[in-house]
């Protein structure tokens, strides 16, 4: 279960504005994926266009192809919907259903897409997933209480097992670790590496050891300047991108001489 | 900070034309006291202000011709000045003016609290009479007339009558005023926050609502009023089994609906335009679609605001008299038929027992029996505001939980 993500000559609009253009990347299955970059470099809107959840804004659309596998995401009569359910996304903040348990928030996305199962087959969902996300043993005695409650970084590990629990073929992260502290950071870290095992990770991140320690490939995102569209300047192994990297520019970032 | 970075605020502080340059050399005991808790006065200072200013506002208005308004004003005001001054002298200007403003501040509350006080204090004592007398909430006004009355207020024989039908048409009235407005309101705030990207529709929509809300009640009695008129004729025409007569309750909760409408979208579309963006998209991320993502994502992290909402709406409409005066007309016996024939609401029965007593010539036991029923409605009113609030809490999506 684990489909590769191809891009050819993505170009992403805002409205008339062109924030990403000319990615060409190909993701492979069950590997992590770090997008690096200044701010506003369209590392964001790249992965949100990646389950097109891009055009939830107004105006904002997409040209050129993206593959999961063979099937072109963006390809005429494709339902978003069922892109999304199989391309998951975990936000920079953590949010959980303030309404919700912790177990319905797991079992959100089946709950909320009306699909009804027995007792046995959500506690074994919840389970599953909650172990995935490395969160069980924490909030095994309290499933019943509201995810609100739970710390930051759990929370963050909660949406990712809400993520985990709707069995995607693509996870895609969105800055995971921004709002958490490092012994959480590590926790997601952890997870993110073990998650590999059976889903395509696309993570963005502005912290260059995360990428380094998590990522087997980085993609390099630079903007020429304000108002100009944001380009993939490098796509490479990890350690190539932090070692030995082929352009002046990535080179210049990775070291910490940017600007 | 240096000494001569203390000049200039010195004398913003101070305000006077003083020659800068004298003091500079040490901290003014303005900025500087010479211990911490200096520049303070004790905390029952203000109590002790206040009861002088009490005694010699007392003195005062005794001298012209004491009553109680006056003695409250002349104290008020006296405690004003006096406070001002000892804080003048004790401490300094500036915590002075604070003062000053801090009990102006006050004073406008008390002000602005004194109409309420006194509107509940008079309802209440003089409606509790009327309340009190058996079989004032269960009996409705047939078989009461002016000898009835007339002995009631000539022989002191209990006042008899009730707003039992009153009660039940305000409740039948408002009820369904309220099933009309809330899915209409509820969906047109639906669509405005969630679906109209800023359109032309939208900004139409939401021009029409502020108009809405400024409609005069007495013009959606009529338009009540006339569209059921309207209504009843062209099924007339059709041969349909309706009524003849177009004053009936369910007018009048058309009526009201015109009036609840504007009020229910403009605070559900507040309360859903407040759910963070954040939950729709971790919703649509699950692969949701939007109105499943509506209906079990967005209304309920907002349905503790919408309730609240949808009661104040209700509060606001069960108090109107003259669209219902107009539409649903008024009887004496109970009718729980929204269909057929007039109905009484709580605000028409107090109206028609002030302005036209059932006995002309002996009209205390109308009055007593308007007052008891302006106490209802008063209570009606809290009630609902307090159970707006009680659903605020209920339904509130819970905070902690570790």
């Amino acid at each position: 279960m684990s489909k590769s993500i191809t891009a050819k000559d993505l170009n992403v609009y805002y409205g008339d504005f062109l924030a990403v253009q000319e990615v060409n990347i190909n993701i492979a299955p069950r590997s992590v994926t770090a997008f690096i970059g200044p701010s506003g470099c369209g590392k964001t809107t790249l992965l949100r266009s990646l389950n097109r959840m891009h055009e939830v804004l107004p105006g904002a659309r997409v040209e050129g192809q993206l593959l999961l596998d063979d099937d072109n995401i963006y390809g005429p009569g494709v339902d978003p919907v069922t892109v999304r359910s199989m391309v998951g996304m975990v936000f920079q903040r953590p949010n959980p259903f303030p309404t919700m348990s912790i177990r319905e928030n797991v079992l959100a996305g089946y709950k909320l897409n009306g699909s009804r199962m027995s007792k046995s087959q959500a506690d074994d969902i919840v389970e599953d997933a909650l172990r995935g996300a490395n969160l069980w043993n924490e909030v095994k005695d309290r499933l019943g209480k509201p995810g609100s409650g739970l710390s930051g970084g759990q929370q963050q590990r909660l949406c990712i097992a809400r993520t985990v629990a709707v069995k995607p073929e693509v996870i895609l992260m969105d800055e995971p670790c921004s709002a958490l502290d490092p012994i959480s950071t590590l926790a997601i870290e952890d997870l993110i590496s073990e998650l590999q095992q059976e889903y395509t990770i696309a993570i963005v991140t502005h912290n260059m050891q995360q990428a380094a320690r998590v990522s087997q490939k980085t993609a390099f995102f630079n903007i020429a300047g304000t108002g100009k569209p944001g380009k993939l300047i490098e796509y490479a192994d990890t350690s190539t991108i932090f070692n030995n990297p082929s352009n002046q520019q990535t080179e210049r970032y990775v070291s910490g001489q940017f600007g | 900070m240096t000494q001569t970075q203390q000049q200039p605020t010195l004398a913003v502080v101070d305000g006077t034309a003083e020659p800068p340059r004298q003091q500079a050399r040490e901290p003014s005991p303005l900025l500087r006291p010479a211990s911490l808790a200096q520049n303070r006065v004790p905390w029952w200072t203000s109590l002790v202000v206040l009861a002088i200013a009490a005694v010699l506002g007392a003195a005062l208005s005794a001298l012209i011709s004491f009553n109680l308004a006056l003695w409250l004003v002349l104290t008020a005001v006296l405690y004003l000045v006096i406070s001002y001054c000892v804080t003048r002298v004790k401490v300094n200007r500036r915590q002075a003016t604070d003062k000053m403003w801090a009990n102006l501040v006050y004073l406008a509350f008390v002000i602005a609290l004194l109409p309420l006080v006194s509107v509940i204090w008079s309802v209440t004592s003089t409606g509790i009479p009327g309340l009190l007398e058996s079989g004032f909430l269960a009996s409705d006004m047939q078989g009461v007339d002016g000898t009835t009355d007339q002995r009631s207020q000539e022989e002191g024989e209990p006042v008899l009558g009730g707003i039992r039908h009153a009660l039940v048409g305000s409740l039948l009235i408002t009820l369904t005023a309220t099933s009309i407005s809330v899915p209409i309101g509820l969906m047109t705030s639906i669509y405005l926050v969630e679906y109209a990207r800023g359109g032309t529709l939208s900004r139409a929509i939401t021009l029409f609502v502020d108009v809405m809300t400024g409609i005069p009640s007495i013009v959606a009695g009529l338009f009540g009023a006339a569209a059921m008129a309207w209504f009843l004729g062209v099924g007339n025409s059709l041969g349909l089994p309706v009524p003849t007569r177009s004053t009936m309750g369910i007018t009048a909760a058309i009526a009201l609906s015109v009036l609840m409408i504007p009020v229910v979208v403009r605070t559900t579309e507040e309360m859903l335009r407040v759910v963070p963006n954040e939950l729709r998209e971790a919703s649509y991320a699950l692969g949701v679609r939007k109105w499943r993502t509506i209906l079990k994502v967005v209304i309920p992290t907002a349905i503790s605001g919408i309730a609240a909402g949808v009661t104040l709406a209700i509060a606001r409409v069960i108090g109107e008299t003259a669209p219902i005066l107009v539409t649903a007309g008024f009887v004496v016996s109970n009718n729980w038929n929204l269909f057929q024939g007039w109905m009484t609401a709580l605000p028409v029965y107090i109206f028609r027992q002030f302005q036209n007593p059932t006995s002309p010539n002996f009209s205390d036991p109308s009055h007593q029996r308007a007052w008891a029923a302006a106490l209802v409605l008063i209570i009606i009113v809290m009630g609902l505001n307090l159970t707006a609030r009680l659903i605020a809490t209920i339904f509130a999506p819970k905070k902690t939980g570790r």
